[in-house]
């Protein structure tokens, strides 16, 4: 058998090709011959990270406890690479358009570069993947343990974790060496990338090596293979349908969720054609790396003795037949898949951490901000080495603690549903403009709290983070609070109830508080850009030309992205705007692309702050202001729409308010008329009730008595007159009374009115129009007539004329009938009276009436549709009135086509 | 159809080129949920009575489907993104 130290010597070699591989990398790339860096498949052979030590040696240990479920695992994945066009191709094309860091930077970025989400989701990833990172030192120390023929279930107490510790040591020094060269993301971890791509070939490799040996060289080829499955311990198709479906999920989600897979596919990605390759390529890698995890879980459980560990078959199986070469090759498969999830997922949480945590608190803690803050360069490098070596350390504590325990496949879920919280802010800050900085935080930490409460801390061990008691009755003896049966729904397999009610409480509040909550502008800004990515080409919220100068500002990005980074960017700009020198103007465009390029080195909303502390003020560009212009129309919309419903409700105010003055003036005219009608009715009653007590008291003549007699007669029949009119009048203003209409020559009811006015033609003589004859109307005539006699009778008792005239004549132009008189006419200030009730020329009593009579012509014409007015010709030449007539309408059919 | 003048053709084409785009994306977005069916259609099998390695062979072959698609998929979208961009 192949010695310990012999082992370890080919692990150190391999460390050190690996080494070489990256260093030789590097350097081309620095040499500018990066082409094949560049290629799709070294980032297709890139994300195979997703596949861990987890895959390589739990998959098969899976495989043998749960039989196909393992496949769930690759499944949605794959259907995340599939189903490119939905979400990766907007997730990398925002990562490239605004320079994103890591996960937690893409969450702050869209929530308007906000500092208290780039916390949250880099807690979360730090608390979830720190077991991850754990499992993967473990799984080190366990492969070297079972080649040191230690029993794999006794390792720890046996000091077994030195394997681990050394491991953890010679990987932070890899990771610092090639992850931390240098500061802008953009550039790239060429390096780093290209080791990941050979181990990905050599786990690949080594998988299907061992796989092939089991079914070619152990099972006797492909057709017995399946037999032997089928008689074996998994053989049943027992597949639970809600665990398949929901794993499928759970793994589809992490695969957008994971930093480390975040860092290869969208921070890592040099061209988004990549991700078309990318596509089936990545499917086919992990369905190889998936096809022989069964069978060696079968022959593994037929050849060794019950009680071994499956999660070792892919090394124990080919060591228990003597092939020694063949374990050797599965185990640098192993440490490659460990190995490299290891770099990655440390690069990308040291670079969150020193992006959202370590610089922010550094640069608040200097008060002076960016410009005094000394070399930034230096400082962000350095946190990045920190972060890196405390993530590893926190991974190899936790190792220590957990005791290497719990199977492997239990750690990769839990911190599966750990980091698939941050998915609802992400698809919802992808596609949903409403989606708000609250939101999101609210459902990150609800989240999390339920996530840490179901999952993590029961994760770490039976009763030491959570007492027994606890977990069987609830805190304080509240059930529905039980880790595992939270809200009474303690029938669910475990991994799923907490998946159910974190991902469900988390999206709950997401969308709920976003829905509540009204986002800042550079949020609305950023959702803008994020949502609509593919229609807005150009970049974030922009600068104006602020009070910075070129010179400042060249000195704080130095101590960012390096001297001659910067002075090179300085210079390319200075060139693009036709300037000789170094130093570029400082327009907002210019500042938008060193805020990206900071923003590559040290995080969205760190850059912000910076350029914000230099510049002196957030603007907004043309671009940016055609992203929110629609949001914009809504908003102008929504307050013409106001503007046009205050009007309304002026109108309706000023209406009420004119209505309300006629009601008042109206009131006061009825004052007036109720005065008025008092006078003319206790004028006639006095003299009435004079003369009664006159004859009362006798001894009078008889001529005395007759006269007197007479006037009260005269009185009496004044008052029945006045009474009359005010009836008629009463009547028709309120429009009441039946029009007796009936068809009449207009000749005709003008010589029924000279008759019943002057019935012997005396007094005044009256030349008639002919005309008139030839006039039939459709109307009342009893009425009409009445407007006549009245006219008539007015001229009779108002023409001082010596010879009263009148004539009537029809006006065929006008449809009216003119009254026109010689006598000297109407003063023009009171021809507007006339009509009014109570309105009398000169004396009161000459006329005998109560001045109602025109105001009764007007009413009735109004009723018959016509009207009556005085024609204004001056004094002198004689009171002319026009009754216009209504015309009559076109008997029905006349001029038209009868229908039918 | 329109007409096939000599003016008329060169528009037709355009259009027809996009249109087939479209529907390419279209099939693009529509593929992960035919894969995802394939792969939980296992899930409506008899439980306990149907062999183990039945149920292995047909997903695989099922991936082995959804691998061959995409690929033909990325390619269809590659050389029509490339025509687009060639006329553009």
């Amino acid at each position: 058998m192949l010695g310990f130290n012999a082992l370890v010597s080919i692990a150190l070699l391999y460390g050190a090709f690996l080494f070489g591989v990256a260093f030789a990398a590097e350097r081309r790339a620095a040499g500018g011959r990066d082409g094949w860096l560049r290629s799709p498949w070294i980032y297709t052979l890139s994300l195979s990270i997703y596949c861990t030590a987890w895959t390589f040696y739990g998959a098969v240990g899976y495989a043998a406890r749960s039989g196909l479920e393992y496949l769930t695992i690759y499944l949605g994945p794959s259907l995340v690479m599939i189903g490119w066009w939905w979400l990766l191709r907007k997730l990398v094309r925002i990562g490239r358009a605004q320079r994103i860091t890591s996960i937690a930077d893409l969450v702050s970025s869209r929530f308007g570069k906000s500092d208290l989400l780039g916390v949250i989701v880099t807690l979360l990833a730090v608390v979830g993947v720190t077991p991850y990172i754990a499992l993967q030192l473990q799984s080190i120390a366990q492969s070297l343990d079972v080649f040191a023929g230690r029993a794999a279930a006794d390792w720890a107490a046996r000091g077994g974790g030195s394997a681990a510790l050394w491991s953890a040591v010679g990987l932070a020094l890899f990771t610092i060496l090639f992850g931390t060269r240098n500061l802008d993301s953009n550039e790239r971890h060429h390096g780093i990338v290209m080791a990941v791509a050979v181990e990905a070939v050599v786990k690949l490799g080594a998988l299907l090596a061992v796989g092939v040996y089991v079914v070619w060289g152990l099972g006797g080829g492909p057709a017995e293979m399946l037999a032997r499955i089928d008689a074996s311990a998994i053989s049943g198709w027992e597949q639970s349908g809600g665990r398949w479906i929901g794993f499928t999920l759970l793994s589809a989600g992490a695969l957008l969720c994971l930093p480390r897979m975040f860092q290869v596919l969208v921070v890592e990605n040099a061209d988004e054609d990549h991700l078309a390759t990318a596509s089936w390529a990545f499917p086919l890698y992990l369905g190889l790396m998936s096809l022989f995890v069964v069978p060696i879980a079968v022959t593994g459980l037929e050849l060794l003795p019950e009680g071994a560990n499956p999660d070792m078959f892919v090394l124990t199986v080919p060591l228990s037949q003597g092939r020694d070469g063949l374990a050797v090759l599965a185990f640098l498969g192993g440490f490659s898949s460990a190995a490299s999830m290891v770099m990655v997922a440390t690069i990308a949480l040291a670079t969150m951490m020193s992006n959202h945590i370590i610089v922010p608190l550094w640069l608040r803690a200097r008060s002076g901000g960016a410009m005094m803050a000394g070399d930034v360069r230096a400082v962000v490098l350095a946190a990045r080495r920190l972060s890196i070596l405390g993530v590893l350390g926190l991974g190899y504590v936790y190792f220590r603690l957990s005791g290497g325990g719990a199977a492997l496949a239990s750690i990769g879920l839990v911190a599966f549903v750990g980091v698939v919280q941050v998915l609802p802010a992400l698809i919802g800050g992808l596609f949903w403009r409403g989606a708000t900085r609250s939101g999101a935080a609210a459902g990150l930490l609800a989240g999390f709290a339920v996530w840490l409460w179901a999952m993590f801390l029961p994760s770490v061990g039976d009763g030491t983070a959570i007492p027994a008691g606890v977990m069987a009755a609830g805190p304080f003896g509240l059930e529905w609070l039980r880790p595992q049966a939270l809200f009474w729904t303690g029938g669910l397999d475990p991994v799923l109830h907490a998946a159910l009610w974190s991902l469900a409480l988390n999206a709950a509040l997401f969308v709920l508080v976003s829905l509540a909550s009204f986002p800042g502008p550079v949020e609305r800004l950023q959702g803008a850009q994020f949502v609509g990515v593919f229609e807005l080409s150009e970049g974030p919220g922009s600068w104006a030309r602020g009070a910075a100068d070129a010179e400042p500002l060249l000195v704080m990005a130095q101590r960012i992205i390096g001297a001659a980074e910067a002075q090179a960017i300085f210079a390319r700009h200075a060139a693009r705007q036709g300037k000789q020198g170094r130093l570029p103007d400082v327009t907002p465009d210019f500042i938008r692309v060193l805020e990206r390029e900071l923003a590559g080195s040290v995080g969205a909303a760190t850059a912000h702050a910076m350029i914000g502390q230099m510049t002196e003020g957030v603007s907004v560009s043309v671009e940016d202001l055609i992203a929110v212009a629609d949001e914009t129309a809504q908003i102008m919309e929504y307050s013409n729409r106001l503007e046009q419903k205050s009007a309304e409700l002026e109108r309706t105010a000023s209406a009420l308010r004119e209505a309300n003055a006629q009601l008042t003036a109206l009131s006061v005219q009825k004052d007036g008329f109720l005065s008025q009608i008092s006078h003319e009715l206790r004028t006639p009653m006095t003299s009435i009730r004079a003369f009664a007590e006159i004859l009362r008291e006798g001894g009078l003549d008889p001529a005395e008595q007759d006269r007197f007699a007479a006037i009260i007669g005269d009185e009496a029949s004044r008052l029945t007159r006045l009474l009359d009119d005010l009836l008629d009048l009463s009547v028709l203003e309120a429009g009441q009374g039946l029009l007796d209409l009936r068809e009449i020559g207009l000749g005709e009811v003008v010589d029924r009115a000279l008759d019943a006015a002057l019935p012997l033609r005396e007094g005044l003589r009256v030349e008639r129009d002919p005309a008139l004859d030839q006039v039939t109307l459709d109307t009342d005539p009893d009425r009409l007539a009445q407007v006549f006699i009245n006219l008539i009778a007015n001229a009779r008792k108002y023409c001082e004329a010596p010879q009263p005239e009148l004539r009537i004549l029809w006006r065929p132009d006008c449809h009216a009938v003119d009254f026109i008189d010689n006598g000297a006419g109407i003063p023009p200030e009171q021809g507007r009276v006339i009509f009014e009730k109570f309105s009398r020329l000169g004396e009161a009593g000459k006329a005998g009436g109560a001045g109602l009579g025109l105001a009764i012509c007007r009413e009735i014409m109004a009723r018959l549709g016509g009207a009556i007015r005085y024609l204004p010709g001056g004094q002198g030449s004689g009171s002319a009135f026009r009754v216009e007539l209504p015309v009559k309408a076109a008997p029905l059919g006349v001029g038209q086509p009868l229908a039918g | 159809m329109a007409e096939r003048g000599p003016g008329a053709r060169r528009p037709v084409f355009l259009a027809r080129a996009s249109y087939r785009r479209r529907r390419l994306e279209d099939t693009a977005r529509l593929a992960p949920l035919a894969a995802a069916f394939l792969w939980a259609l296992p899930l409506l099998w008899p439980r306990g009575e149907t062999p183990l390695s039945t149920v292995l062979v047909y997903l695989f072959a099922a991936w082995g489907l959804s691998v061959l698609a995409s690929w033909a998929l990325a390619r269809a979208l590659r050389r029509s993104a490339r025509d687009a961009d060639g006329d553009a």
